[in-house]
């Protein structure tokens, strides 16, 4: 029995001791040359991976052109939002070339390219005039790392941001209208800066007829109310850090602090109850449920508003731009993706990416790209006609993608990003706290992790 | 000598040794089956145990593509030092503590009113048993419908038809007003729902093994029903109880998919228990892998020390039974 036991034990250890052990170093693959084993000559198949969700099946069909066009066959492989980055970046650790090309995250950017997953792309970029045709924002925030460098790691392929969608019933009701003006003394109208939402949102906020103001985001488990309070921060002229990364005076400073209380007001006045976690699903259900006179989302998730087999609602939805702060800043809050190459395919699998790539970033294939649903980032496709009557909300779409900024991009974004969802959701969710008290503690958490990190000098 | 036995029983020589091969022997066929269990057990169990002990003494990240390196104890002294930290064990403590005696004190009463055979009882039993066969993640989503204060049933049957007056539970929220631990309430509310079933269970199995002559007994000697409740059907259920109330406190410290489905960890960090925020620390765009290891070996070691409580007393109490 003894024996026995203690030969397992030494076999536990004896594997556990080998994989403790130093490997040689993992070689970071400089950037652009892969260091696979060649594959076969021929590439026949590609693979890219992305989330879940209606943009892919679009590729998919995009992709499908690709294979008719050149007989090489291009899967999109779709991974559930909630292990998305999980599956990635696990088969990235491991050097594994199970995708040629992945649509990752913009915040994912700083990991991609620090540590080896993802090619350099500019010269492919730049040099093929591909980066030309794309909007500078989208560049800048699906592509460039470190930002401002100039060196492209992802060809802007789905693009999105924050916008609002709004019941037009109501706002075109002229009892509404004259109820409204009597009220606030202005015209009842799409708003234009978030006085006017506020005051719209108060106005529909009517308990008794079970309809809110708002439905916004507070969601804690990954970056949705973050992503959603940005909207005001950055609309107020507020900013995480300045071009050295320093965010003590920046992340705490007046604008900012000034921008959390004003979303803490909207939620505190005009939320839909029971919204206490809400992300695209939660925000979209209140005007599907006729909850809401005005909710946040992402543009990718309109499609639902304006289908009426899903909205009962959506002849009526409208759809317009985050509005602007009280001082003339004028962002919204981004989302979307950026395509980019995996670094331990073969030179072969390199080229065929390219390829395709380079091929999907045609102006002709964009706007099928975005005839089918998708975000189209070109410059030429946005501003069309065809675009623009494309859908409901592309108006809108077109002219936010000219105002977005996104959160940090570096590595470390994962803990900078816990800090400010824990302390926004205790202060407007949870009620506790001050704005000023919030901000202070965000400012020091991430300043220290920058610390630590070595992106600045204590 | 062996080719003329087999020509005895009239079988080719080369034929019986290889019938003899095929005939493994015990100790073989032992082995044939022990060997890949263990070596299944070591691959998928213990070696992840010992090389996560080895990750807790590292700097590492999973996602990384560098190798862990060496750190001693910093990993833990830093959990050990963080105020955070000490209060996402008292969360967890909290909810233990309340989700856990809810459970006992319910489990128990409904063992006791399905202990008594009636018309339709197993039906009952079987209905009852439903809540604890269900995933805690759909749960979760359920009771998060079910809390919504403008359609939830929830505050229906408290008497809340008007969301502005009520509680907004997963908000930590009444009237408007934020009240601390009604999250952390709501959530406690859910899980004995869920799992009081399953100390019923275990409670009625150790009813219905106390013999009837004990009770025949008190009766011919008078005694009332609360002195055989005390001094009869408790201690002898007691043992099974214990054991519920081990299950029950070890979940109870690895709660998470019903936090998660929930509230998030929320409001602020009202319900974030040790292991919603072990596995913020791991993943979720995170992966600090050494220092969550460090921390899943601290929360290992204090359900161990519960667990061995729990053992202790257990054992006491089988002394003296």
């Amino acid at each position: 029995m003894w024996k026995k036991l203690i030969l397992i034990l030494v076999l536990s250890l004896v594997l556990t001791l080998a994989a403790c052990t130093q490997a040689p170093e993992p070689t970071q693959p400089p950037a652009g040359e892969p260091t696979s084993p060649p594959a076969p000559p021929a590439v026949s198949e590609l693979n890219i991976l992305w989330a879940q969700w209606d943009p892919a099946d679009y590729l998919q069909q995009v992709a499908n052109m690709y294979e008719r066009e050149t007989g090489i066959k291009v899967n999109v492989i779709q991974e559930p939002w909630g292990t998305f980055g999980d599956r990635f970046f696990t088969e990235m650790a491991a050097g594994g070339g199970a995708w040629d090309m992945v649509i990752g995250d913009s915040q994912w950017l700083g990991q991609g390219a620090t540590q080896g997953h993802y090619i350099d792309m500019t010269d492919f970029l730049v040099g093929e005039g591909i980066a030309a045709t794309v909007t500078d924002a989208t560049l800048t925030y699906y592509g460039e790392y470190p930002t401002g460098s100039g060196r492209y790691w992802g060809y802007p392929t789905e693009g999105d941001a924050n916008g609002w969608a709004y019941r037009m019933d109501l706002f075109e009701d002229p009892d509404e209208q004259a109820a409204f003006l009597a009220e606030y003394g202005y015209d009842l109208a799409v708003p234009t800066n978030y006085n006017q939402l506020m005051d719209i949102a108060k106005f529909f906020t009517r308990p008794a007829q079970g309809l809110y103001g708002v439905a916004i985001y507070t969601q804690k488990d990954y970056d949705a109310i973050t992503m959603g309070v940005q909207n005001t921060m950055f609309t107020w002229g507020g900013e995480w850090q300045d071009e050295n990364m320093n965010v003590l005076g920046y992340t705490n400073s007046d604008r900012m602090v000034e921008a959390v209380e004003f979303y803490r007001d909207l939620h505190d006045c005009c939320q839909v109850p029971g919204l206490s976690n809400a992300f695209f699903t939660e925000t979209n259900d209140a005007m599907i449920s006729g909850q809401a006179a005005m909710i946040m989302n992402y543009f990718a998730f309109f499609p639902a508003l304006s289908n009426p087999g899903i909205n009962p609602y959506a002849e009526v939805t409208g759809y317009f731009v985050n509005p602007e702060g009280p001082y003339g800043d004028h962002y919204a809050s981004m989302g979307g993706q950026g395509m980019s190459i995996i670094s331990y395919i073969s030179p072969e699998r390199l080229e065929a990416a390219k390829d395709f790539i380079r091929w999907f970033a045609r102006e002709d294939i964009q706007a099928e790209w975005a005839r089918l649903g998708g975000f189209s980032c070109n410059i030429n496709v946005l501003e069309s006609q065809a675009f623009i009557d494309a859908t409901p909300f592309n108006p809108a779409f077109a002219e936010t993608m000219k105002i977005v900024k996104d959160f940090w991009n570096i590595p470390e974004y994962g803990e900078l990003l816990e800090i400010s969802q824990r302390e926004l959701h205790t202060y407007i969710v949870e009620g506790r706290g001050t704005a000023r008290e919030i901000m202070d503690l965000i400012a020091e958490e991430h300043h220290r992790i920058l610390v630590r990190a070595g992106h600045i000098q204590e | 000598m062996t080719t003329t036995k087999a020509q005895d029983v009239g079988v080719p020589p080369i034929t019986a040794v290889r019938q003899r091969r095929r005939q493994l022997s015990d100790r073989a066929i032992i082995n044939l089956f022990v060997w890949p269990t263990l070596l299944l057990l070591i691959g998928i169990n213990i070696f992840p145990l010992f090389y996560s002990l080895y990750l807790s003494f590292t700097e590492y990240s999973a996602i990384a593509r560098q190798q862990p390196i060496w750190i001693g104890l910093e990993n833990f002294a830093n959990i050990l030092n963080n105020e955070r930290l000490w209060r996402y064990f008292a969360t967890t403590g909290r909810y233990a503590v309340m989700s856990v005696g809810l459970q006992t004190i319910l489990g128990f009463g409904l063992a006791m009113l399905v202990r008594e055979k009636f018309r339709g009882s197993g039906m009952v039993t079987t209905l009852i048993l439903i809540p604890m066969m269900l995933s805690p993640v759909v749960v979760g989503l359920f009771w998060k419908l079910i809390y919504n204060p403008t359609f939830g049933y929830f505050n229906y049957l408290i008497g809340f038809s008007d969301p502005s007056l009520g509680p907004d539970m997963l908000a930590s929220r009444w009237a408007g007003q934020p009240v601390p631990g009604l999250a952390l309430t709501a959530v406690v509310i859910v899980d004995v729902w869920m799992w009081s079933p399953f100390v019923m269970l275990l409670v009625l199995s150790g009813l219905k093994a106390i013999p009837d002559y004990l009770y025949e007994a008190a009766v011919i000697d008078r005694a009332s029903s609360w002195f055989q409740f005390w001094r009869i059907t408790l201690p002898q259920v007691a043992p099974l109880l214990l054991i519920a109330v081990l299950f029950r406190t070890i979940e109870a410290f690895k709660s998470f998919d019903l936090v998660m489905g929930l509230t998030g960890g929320g409001p602020g960090d009202q319900t974030e228990l040790i292991a919603v925020n072990l596995y913020r620390q791991a993943f979720l765009g995170q992966w600090r892998t050494g220092e969550a290891s460090a921390l899943a070996y601290i929360i290992l070691i204090v359900i161990i020390a519960i667990s061995n409580i729990y053992i202790r007393y257990l054992n006491k109490m089988r002394g003296e039974g």
